[in-house]
């Protein structure tokens, strides 16, 4: 298999002195949709700025597609698409302009260019907008802007730093489907978010990063299987005034009408619903309490969190 | 990346540039042509015409010449200051860090951009020119090979003001307090005989003083200085700043964290 990108020991201190990369390696496979996960700060769009040549690294190595970073630049570079956290138009430039300028920085002739802006304009519903100045765009069509931008000179591997901050949500899910067809048809996808929904349904691997540091680098279904309990909120009538005898589980009551119960991997629900029936307690309704991988990110998370302060005491 | 690649690439933002600054014509092309054109009238006209000969010429004629590179060196200098520094402060030269193009290209599209500029509003005022005096060509090759070097030199100028300005503040104040002094005392209005000794020699630190004499040569065939020094002198500032822009491009100076 082709690696897509490979990340060896990337260090990263800012010129305050910050270290915001601490040596951290990864690599993606060719055709992998990868999420790179992390808190606010993390060091998430440091990573992905080094590789698309936005931040220079204090050391470490980065290879796309086998071109090294350094010493193969231009090639390395053509095989990329970015999409950065941040919008960086020309404000003043059409948006049809941008497209089109951005292609040719690629060596892309306008003839051939023009008709991929309108190819993509179009799939990212955008080409009403065509003639306007990029500040004339929503945020929401601006990222979609930036996702074409990317795109034009069809690059083998994509890089979006939080694509869907800010889009609503039937936008997201249409550039959910996007994304998983571009994905489909080859092309390689490293993304960012802090939208857990939205790693597990894209997904199938995951990386996570903490502190400059990376904590979990998995596929997604192995991490979903370190997942032992999940908790579900059943709405319950009668109204109770004490929390209802569950042999085998952990239950509370959350005001009269509201049962939390802990649910082991092994367990399986269907004696939770026996054991209510027999007490004549029916069930009208049921969900997840929340995002189980958010609650596995929260406790992986605040896991490293408790060892850098136990380091940090140490020092002193 | 190919050369004909190489080429679109470099087209692209030359072609880039000359869109901005023909998009905003009237803060770029129109204010050159009505401050050139009262120079005519106010300097050429009305006193010139009691001042009488400078070097040999009549006074009109004499400043035709240093006008026209003043308006060459003003405005090559200032687009690609003005451009490279919006380029910077509105991010998307993220755009031109991400693609494939070797920094020389970025470089050179920059430079020929601010060239073209500073070369059109050159001629833009020489035309203009012609409504007030006759104009001579004594020898074309000078006249245009070293209008062409001028253009490029103050281009790369303003390329390094634009990487280490970090405000608007900032790409104002070597054209204020460097540019225009010096241009004003590098011969455009006199020549540099009518100084006492002492600050003749000064002058010839200026190397606005070289170009505008080159220029007036091309023109009238007469110099206050030595043609072969002047030429020199410019391509070896031009391989001085065009190396140093390369090694702040290359090492990201002002652009990249
Ligand atoms: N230019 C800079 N100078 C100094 N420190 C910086 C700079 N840019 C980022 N940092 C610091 O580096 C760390 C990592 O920042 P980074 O932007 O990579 O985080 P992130 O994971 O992308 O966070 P977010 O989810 O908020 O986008 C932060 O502590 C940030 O303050
Ligand atoms: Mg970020």
């Amino acid at each position: 298999m082709t690696t897509a990108l490979s990340i060896k020991d990337l260090r990263k201190v800012y010129n305050n002195g910050f270290e915001a990369l601490k040596g951290i390696s990864f690599e993606v496979q060719e055709g992998d949709f990868f999420a790179l996960l992390g808190p606010n700060g993390a060091g998430k769009s440091t990573t992905l700025g080094i590789v698309s040549s936005l931040v220079n690294k204090s050391s470490g190595q980065v290879e796309v597609f086998g071109y090294n970073l350094d010493t193969d630049a231009s090639k390395a570079k053509c095989e990329l698409g970015v999409v950065p956290q941040e919008f960086n138009f020309n404000m003043f430039e059409k948006v049809e302009d941008i497209l089109i300028t951005q292609a040719g920085y690629y060596g892309i002739p306008a003839s051939e260019a023009k008709k991929r802006s309108e190819f993509y304009l179009r799939k990212l519903g955008l080409w009403d907008k065509r003639d306007g100045p990029s500040r004339s765009l929503s945020g929401g069509m601006k990222r979609r802007l930036m996702i074409a931008r990317a795109l034009m000179h069809e690059p083998r591997l994509l890089i979006l730093d939080e694509p869907t901050a800010g889009v609503d949500i039937e936008l997201r899910r249409s550039m959910w489907e996007f994304l998983r067809e571009i994905n489909a048809k080859g092309t390689t996808i490293i993304l960012t978010t802090h939208y857990l929904e939205e790693a597990e349904s894209l997904c199938r691997h995951i990386g996570i990063i903490d502190q400059g540091t990376i904590i979990t680098n998995t596929s997604m279904r192995e991490l979903l299987q370190q997942l032992n309990t999940e908790t579900f909120i059943l709405d319950i009538s009668p109204a109770q005034t004490e929390c209802p005898p569950l042999d085998g589980y952990q239950a509370t009551l959350q005001g009269d009408h509201t049962l939390l119960v802990d649910v082991e991997k092994s367990q399986g629900l269907n004696q939770v619903f026996a054991q209510l029936s027999a007490q004549g307690v029916e069930v009208t309704s049921m969900r997840n309490k929340s995002n189980r991988l958010e609650e596995l990110f929260v406790s992986l998370v605040d896991k490293t969190l408790g060892d850098n302060k136990k380091g940090g005491s140490d020092d002193e | 990346m190919s050369n004909r690649e190489l080429f679109i690439a470099f087209w692209t933002i030359l072609v880039k540039e000359i869109r901005r600054f023909t998009r905003i014509w009237a803060q770029t092309l129109l204010p050159p042509a009505i401050t050139m054109t009262l120079y005519f009238i106010i300097f050429g006209n009305l006193i010139g015409s009691r001042i009488g000969q400078m070097g040999g010429f009549n006074y009109m004629e004499f400043i035709v010449p240093g006008l026209i590179m003043m308006s060459v060196i003003t405005n090559s200098y200032g687009n690609v200051v003005s451009s490279f520094y919006s380029t910077k402060f509105q991010r998307h030269i993220e755009e031109l860090l991400v693609s494939p193009p070797p920094n020389w290209i970025i470089l050179a599209g920059y430079i020929i951009g601010g060239s073209v500029r500073g070369l059109l509003v050159g001629l833009i005022v020489t035309l203009l020119s012609l409504f007030f005096t006759d104009l001579y060509i004594h020898n074309f090759w000078v006249i245009v090979s070293v209008v062409f070097l001028t253009a490029i030199l103050f281009s790369l100028g303003g390329f390094i003001n634009a990487v280490f300005a970090n405000s608007f503040d900032h790409i104002s104040i070597i054209p204020t307090f460097v540019l225009t002094p010096l241009t004003y005392l590098g011969g455009v209005f006199y020549s540099i005989t009518l100084l006492p000794e002492f600050w003749q020699h000064v002058s010839q630190i200026n190397p606005i003083l070289y170009m505008v004499n080159t220029f007036r040569y091309g023109i009238l065939g007469v110099s206050d200085i030595n043609i072969g020094v002047a030429y020199a002198m410019i391509i070896g500032v031009i391989v001085v700043l065009f190396s140093y822009s390369m090694y702040l491009l290359n090492t990201g100076k002002g652009i990249r964290q």
